[in-house]
């Protein structure tokens, strides 16, 4: 039997800023990890990550990362990805100040 | 085959109009990610968890005012008004924008300084005793050396692939601030009857296999210092494990083949190289020391000093803790703790560096250090200028009283920013400097060690701290292991582990278990952590750790 498959969302950095990004269905990158492609299928997140680590005049190295979905769209299980989200906690700087 | 790398403002300059257009070439899609990778690396360039961060060199600690200065105006105009100092002798900042880089260097190379080779596969900023050319116990400044030692190693041809990078440190007295003995080379001065030479020490170093450095030549006429260098790099270089990045440190290849044999062959190919090191080097070094001339010390009473001391608790508290003795009379090394209760180790605003920068040039010969520790020294400070310097610290919120105490904990970025953390680490010491200042004991608790890192790499030195703490990631939460014993100084040794790890909210409570049962099992207000850990062994501290363990034994 094959194991199950963890959801999973495309992440990288953004080339110029460097700051935390995730793939869209639309081929695009947002600084929302919500608006990320929600990935359930292993087949086609291979695929999709080939897709997106092609944009490398955008981001920096591609990957996959472990989500679930949320009521506003795919939400980090990992502690990890959930502080690219937000941002560090020594400070207010960062996705936590600049997402308004 | 040797050739002297004069490290000045041309090849500081090209280098930068070099990552300049590596940059745009990065930018414009003619450079890959994977082409330009090692170039950033080598421009102290990393992308971090939310941004890029650069980190920034000050060799040997050693810089003065302007440069200072600059390092307010990088954080200012491209960081978010702060840096980080970090334990390697150098600056972090931790939000620039790749389009920047290019011109932090620039504004860095205006005053001399660089990022140059602070990562990748090379032999690394050398780091020297923060107090050195102070410190009333050294016999000789190291800095010299270091100086020597970085023209030799920058673009070396040799060593530019090395197995792994490769860190030197060295110290000019008994008393060893510099970790000499977890490095991949340790050195320190010494003097046999007039006669000026080093102990070298091969071998150590933290990370995921931590070891102490082992003595390789207890003493190493001066005039043979580059070639015996060389040759231990050069049998590493051989040997050196390429096949696995784990086993690729010098401390491996000691551990695997054993001192004796690294000894004779070092020894064998010091015969080999050491006639082509003509004295040029011997020549350079005289220059160098030219160059570290120490100041013109001034001479006046200390009576106004004295004085304030009777007068002011507060300023008496600090001379307490944050001086260390001067080797000229009158004067005293100034400690600026980075370290203030609650707030993150290391972390100065451009502010507090501009203030830092102007305390230097009123009343410290224009130099500054910046330590291992996470602290900012100036070094050459009459003790008559002190309640003056002590005011205007006070007024920069820089005055913490704290220099070797609880809550002056080196502590390493962690999860906060680093991308390869396992757990963070700021918060946890945020919260200790927090409880402790809380609990007001760190002055009666004494000089105590306390080192965190975020993950195995152990960049915060946690095994060597007296209390170390290491953050991992257990099942997907974050998880301290706290080691006990550790110490960083000529007496180094490897903490031990204590015990099963503590979760975030447990670890706090389980310091503060220890420190103050500390004072229940030591002999006498006198006894440090560390040696009543030496005279106990590690159970009574276990206990006190873990009090369900003993109840359950019992
Ligand atoms: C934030 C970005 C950083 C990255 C990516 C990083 C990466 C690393 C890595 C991979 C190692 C292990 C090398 C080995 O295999 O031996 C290491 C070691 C080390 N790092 Fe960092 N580090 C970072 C920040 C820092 C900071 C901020 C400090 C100072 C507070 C620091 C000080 C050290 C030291 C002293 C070691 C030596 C451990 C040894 O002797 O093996 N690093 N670092
Ligand atoms: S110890 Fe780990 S988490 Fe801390 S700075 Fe070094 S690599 Fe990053």
């Amino acid at each position: 039997m094959p194991r199950a498959f963890t959801p999973k969302v495309i992440t990288s950095n953004r080339l110029l800023e460097g700051d935390a990004v995730w793939f869209t269905t639309q081929n695009t990158w947002s600084g929302d990890i919500q608006d990320a492609e929600f990935l359930t299928d292993e087949a086609h997140a291979d695929l999709r990550l080939l897709e997106a680590n092609a944009q490398n005049g955008i981001i920096v190295g591609a990957y996959l990362a472990d989500a679930k979905m949320g009521e506003d769209g795919p939400e980090p299980t990992h502690f990890r990805e959930e502080f690219r989200t937000r941002g560090p906690s020594n400070y207010a700087h960062g996705k936590q100040v600049e997402k308004v | 085959m040797y050739k002297y790398n004069d490290f000045d403002e041309a090849f500081v300059r090209e280098r930068v109009s070099q990552f300049r257009g590596q940059v745009e070439r990065r930018i414009n899609g003619s450079l890959t990610e994977d082409e330009f990778k090692p170039l950033r690396l080598m421009n102290g360039l990393y992308l971090q968890l939310h941004a890029y961060m650069l980190r920034v060199a000050v060799p040997y600690g050693t810089l003065n005012s302007a440069q200072m200065d600059r390092l307010a105006h990088l954080a200012e105009t491209y960081d978010k008004g702060y840096g980080h100092f970090t334990t390697r002798q150098n600056i972090q900042y931790n939000w620039p924008e790749l389009k920047d880089v290019p011109n932090m260097l620039s504004d860095l190379a205006d005053v001399g300084m660089h990022a140059i080779q602070t990562s990748g596969n090379c032999i690394r900023n050398v780091t020297a005793d923060h107090f050195a050319g102070a410190a009333a116990d050294e016999i000789a400044d190291p800095r010299p050396v270091a100086e020597l030692l970085r023209q030799w190693s920058t673009d070396h041809p040799e060593f530019q692939f090395m197995p792994r990078k490769f860190k030197i440190a060295i110290t000019g007295s008994e008393n060893d601030r510099a970790v000499i003995k977890a490095h991949d080379i340790g050195l320190r001065v010494r003097d046999r009857d007039g006669v000026r030479g080093y102990e070298v020490i091969v071998g150590g170093g933290l990370g995921r296999t931590p070891m102490i450095g082992k003595v390789i030549n207890d003493f190493l006429p001066e005039a043979d210092l580059l070639p015996y260098l060389e040759a231990i790099v050069s049998v590493w270089n051989r040997l050196g494990r390429r096949d696995n990045k784990y086993k690729a440190r010098i401390k491996i290849t000691v551990h695997e083949h054993g001192i004796d044999e690294i000894r004779r062959l070092v020894d064998e190919r010091f015969a080999e190289i050491r006639p082509a090191f003509t004295g040029v080097d011997q020549d350079m070094l005289r220059e160098i020391e030219a160059q570290f001339k120490a100041p013109d010390f001034k001479t006046a009473s200390t009576d106004g000093y004295e004085a304030a001391r009777l007068a002011n608790p507060a300023f008496r508290s600090w001379t307490d803790t944050n001086l260390t003795e001067h080797r000229a009379e009158g004067y005293a090394i100034v400690s600026i703790s980075i370290k203030k209760h609650g707030a993150t180790p290391g972390d100065a605003t451009a502010d507090q560096m501009r203030v830092m920068a102007e305390l230097a040039r009123k009343y410290g010969h224009d130099e500054l250090r910046i330590s291992h520790e996470q602290n900012v020294i100036i070094p050459h400070v009459h003790k008559s200028d002190l309640p003056a310097l002590y005011a205007d610290l006070r007024a920069a919120d820089l005055a913490t009283a704290n220099i070797g105490l609880a809550s002056d904990m080196i502590v390493c970025p962690g999860m906060d920013y680093c991308a390869l953390a396992t757990a963070r680490s700021i918060p946890i010491a945020q919260q200790i400097s927090t409880r402790v200042e809380e609990l007001d004991m760190e002055h009666d608790i004494g000089a105590l060690k306390l080192k965190i890192s975020g993950c195995i790499n152990a960049c915060g030195h946690h095994h060597v701290g007296h209390i170390g703490i290491l953050g991992l990631d257990r099942a997907g939460v974050e998880n301290y292991q706290i080691t006990l014993g550790g110490d960083a100084t000529e007496t180094a040794a490897i903490g031990e582990r204590a015990g099963p790890g503590f979760s975030a909210d447990d670890i706090v409570p389980a310091i503060e278990r220890l420190i103050t049962g500390y004072i229940g099992l030591r002999a006498d207000a006198d006894e440090t952590f560390l040696e009543a850990y030496r005279r106990l062994g590690a159970a009574p501290f276990k206990a006190i750790l873990y009090p369900e363990a003993k109840a359950n034994a019992a």
